[in-house]
């Protein structure tokens, strides 16, 4: 089962782990994102496209349940201002075994980065600016597509 | 032809709003046409529109490049390269 989630709350682990662990899946794999303290950063704002992003984090998780045999995938994805040290980020997927888990898990959050429309600001006292894109979070998304 | 048009990120900044709608003139074909239209406004449009290789677009919440043709779209959104995770 596939479960999208964007919400300004808290990132809960241990509801997300629950309800996959409650689908009778054999390994599950995690990813999670936290909000660096990068130079200084006392504030990172999340803006996002409202259905277009939803949509987009479920055609991922799609297309990751094509391509290994997932028994559950999870995409929550926190937006609005976090401070530093709270999760972004949760990624689940749940298979048999674990390098179906494993590989899914890094594919969801490896596309996640490139396609889904998400935005980054950063505040530092008071100047605040746009994270920008990074070519290596590109590469690391075409290497699922050779 | 009307459309509505979203902006994100520093593009919705520099224009100062989020969402408009706009009717198109014949010779705005392509999203790329869009762009170089509105840069054409001047001020903060001329200003967000400047480079057209830092902008990604979505016509109807799909991801295209800039030489898509809008057609009868009803929304196309114009935002920065993607940051998110």
């Amino acid at each position: 089962m596939i479960r999208i989630l964007v919400s300004v709350a808290q990132i809960d682990l241990a509801e997300e782990m629950a309800r996959i662990e409650g689908q009778d899946v054999g390994a599950v794999a995690s990813f999670c994102g936290l909000v660096r303290a990068d130079d200084g950063v006392d504030c990172l704002e999340l803006e996002h496209y409202p259905g277009a992003t939803e949509a987009a984090l479920e055609r991922i998780a799609q297309e990751a349940a094509e391509r290994w045999s997932l028994q559950a995938a999870t995409i929550v994805h926190r937006v609005g201002p976090m401070r530093p040290g709270e999760r972004i980020v949760l990624v689940l997927a749940a298979a048999p075994h674990r390098r179906d888990a494993l590989d899914a898990c890094a594919y969801l959050i490896d596309r996640l980065k490139t396609d889904a429309p998400f935005w980054k600001r950063e505040t530092r006292g008071q100047d605040a600016r746009w994270v920008e894109a990074r070519d290596s979070d590109t590469a690391a998304a075409e290497r699922w597509t050779s | 032809m009307t459309l509505t048009i979203l902006y994100f990120a520093w593009v919705r900044e520099r224009i100062g709003q989020a969402e408009e709608t706009v009717t198109l003139p014949e010779h705005v074909v392509t999203v790329g046409d869009l762009v170089a239209w509105l840069a054409t406004r001047g001020g903060g449009y001329a200003e967000a529109m400047a480079e057209p290789e830092r902008l990604r677009a979505a016509v109807d919440q799909t991801f295209v490049g800039l030489d898509a043709a809008i057609g009868n779209a009803r929304e196309v959104a114009i935002f920065p390269p993607v940051t998110g995770g």
